[in-house]
């Protein structure tokens, strides 16, 4: 595993430049989304100034190449992934509409009234929501398995609701409010030891750890570009080949049909089938991009520096007095959340905002997670592989400033 | 950095750890919920009306300092005003607050609001501020549903 020279990996991330308030930007909230490589940058340029056509369909030059760049990016895909056939490779907007296209595409055909789906208390509203609307479409009903006070899934009520009742798993794989990796592996054993297929919400995974979904075995695992250094509005969701195969399309129109007639219509070949509509091609090859970008570096690196950083933090806050830390899982990645006696989170961000340093504050989506916690509210600082030592050291002066303000 | 204390002044953070008129009130002619979805703050404001006026107004909830000490600071300057002039005030505090930076306002008619003046320059907090206002003139227009600042 290389070491990385974190200076030069700074130059890539043109904005960083920039300054916020008359201060050098510090960006931690990387949770949030990333900020963009130039190489990023540059795709998206090149393909509009250079390959910009619809794909899959033209018989001229521009048609050939887009069509190669947007196929290609489903090979890299599958390649971050670990997944083995890049038709398992389908490109969505987000994880959100990945998590939507499963319920209502493989699970919502499966479902009786009285059957259960399981989640856990730490997951994304955008892994809650889409359940919920098929509990109501289909008298399924939504379990969810307890976590600690550290904020780490709570195995053995995990291991308690999966039942025979059980016929969906949907979990995080690292939580966006609280950092904490799940035990993912173990966990899609449990459930494929009941023959329950699992979705994997990978969203905060995939800018931090490697990856891997034959290892895991689990059915459905999904990413959002934007959060590991790729445009918005594109992600992947992996599918197990022959769970896609068996699953009805998600929406109608172009590019996912073979023939249609108003008697009858054929529907094309997975991924495709998934694919409806001219779908994102510039976002797609924006997220080649990014993935190769990443690839560059190596996961491990960048995973090994991050963890680097999160240790420092924690521990520097955990001097602060009067500060707690939300989510003391002992496997974390990428984020600090943490509540300040006395001040509320919102003030917290606005007074780090005239520091130049960005976080997010509130309940990060995740209000059950709040809940669980006694809080209406976090500060969460999130950190991606630009940045430093130095940038914790700067949060930490403006903690004080906080603390100076409010005291 | 002069901002900041600008929003945060010594009124502010004083009505923030000491919010007046804080807690339920029992005689309340009307209330109304209020949530700033984005995050998390929430507001009930308890109102007592006796014939045109406002008697006694108390609030309740969890909230930033801006949300806090507007709402604290809210109740202590609509006691005993007739709802026409609650009115009044309402409309002046919120074209305050929602007017741009550069402009004039006319700080000497909002009294001891005029220290909320500040959330001008930041206005990503400026619903923090305006929450409670809003939840009063929903107690006020008699509305059951929570309103939000969205």
């Amino acid at each position: 595993m290389k070491q990385l020279d974190i200076d030069l990996v700074r130059k890539d991330f043109p904005i960083l430049g920039r300054r916020v308030h008359e201060k050098p930007l510090i960006y931690l909230d990387n949770a949030a989304t990333s900020q963009k490589p130039t190489a990023v940058i540059d795709a998206l340029r090149d393909y509009y100034t250079q390959s910009n056509a619809n794909i899959h369909r033209g018989v001229h030059l521009l048609s050939e190449e887009a069509t190669a760049a947007y196929e290609n990016v489903r090979e890299i895909s599958r390649d971050f992934l670990g997944a083995s056939e890049s038709r398992e490779i389908v490109f969505v907007r987000g994880t959100t509409e990945a998590i939507n296209l499963v319920a209502q595409a493989y699970a919502r055909p499966r479902l009786q009234a009285g059957d259960e789906i399981l989640i856990s208390h730490m997951e994304h509203h955008s892994n809650i929501v889409p359940w919920q609307i098929l509990c109501q479409q289909t008298g399924a009903l939504l379990r969810v398995a307890p976590i600690t006070d550290e904020g780490e899934l709570d195995i053995a009520g995990f291991e308690q609701l999966l039942g025979p009742k059980t016929k969906f798993v949907s979990l995080v794989h690292v939580s966006n409010a609280l950092g904490t990796i799940n035990p993912v592996k173990s966990l899609v054993a449990k459930a494929k030891a009941q023959g329950v297929p699992v979705l994997l919400d990978g969203a905060q995974a995939a800018p931090h750890i490697a990856i891997d979904v034959q290892d895991i075995d689990c059915d459905f695992y999904t990413l959002s570009g934007h959060k590991v250094y790729g445009p918005t509005g594109i992600g992947v969701l992996y599918g197990r080949e022959s769970l896609l195969e068996e699953m009805e399309p998600y929406q109608g129109g172009g590019e996912m049909i073979l023939s249609v007639s108003f008697e009858k219509t054929t529907y094309n070949k997975i991924p495709h089938k998934f694919e409806a509509g001219t779908p994102n091609i510039a976002g797609t090859v924006g997220l080649g991009a990014a993935l190769q970008y990443v690839n560059l570096m190596g996961i491990d690196s960048i995973a090994a520096h991050e963890h680097e950083l999160l240790t420092y933090a924690t521990e520097q806050v955990q001097q602060v007095p009067g500060i707690k830390i939300i989510g003391t899982a002992r496997e974390k990645a990428g984020v600090l959340s943490f509540v300040l006696d006395g001040v509320h989170p919102h003030d917290v961000g606005t007074i780090l905002d005239q520091e130049g340093i960005a976080v997010r504050t509130g309940h990060h989506c995740a209000q059950p997670v709040m809940d669980r916690f006694g809080i209406p509210a976090t500060t969460r600082a999130s950190f991606a592989v630009y940045n430093t030592r130095a940038e914790i050291d700067r949060l930490m002066a403006a903690l004080d400033r906080v603390r100076d303000i409010f005291s | 950095m002069s901002d900041l204390r600008e929003l945060y002044q010594e009124v502010i953070l004083d009505h923030t750890k000491r919010p007046r008129n804080f807690g339920p009130l029992e005689e309340a002619t009307g209330r109304a919920n209020g949530a700033n979805p984005l995050c998390g703050d929430v507001i009930a404001v308890y109102l007592e009306v006796v014939g045109d006026t406002v008697k006694n107004i108390r609030f309740a909830g969890a909230g930033c300092a801006i949300s806090t000490a507007s709402a604290s600071l809210m109740t202590e300057t609509l006691k005993g005003k007739t709802i026409e002039e609650a009115q009044v005030i309402f409309d002046c505090f919120h074209d305050t607050v929602t007017s741009s930076p550069d402009t004039e306002v006319d700080l000497a008619g909002l009294g001891k609001l005029a220290v909320l003046a500040g959330v001008r320059e930041f206005p990503m907090r400026v619903k923090c501020a305006s929450l409670a206002w809003h939840t009063m003139r929903a107690a006020l227009d008699g509305e059951n549903d929570t309103v939000t600042t969205e």
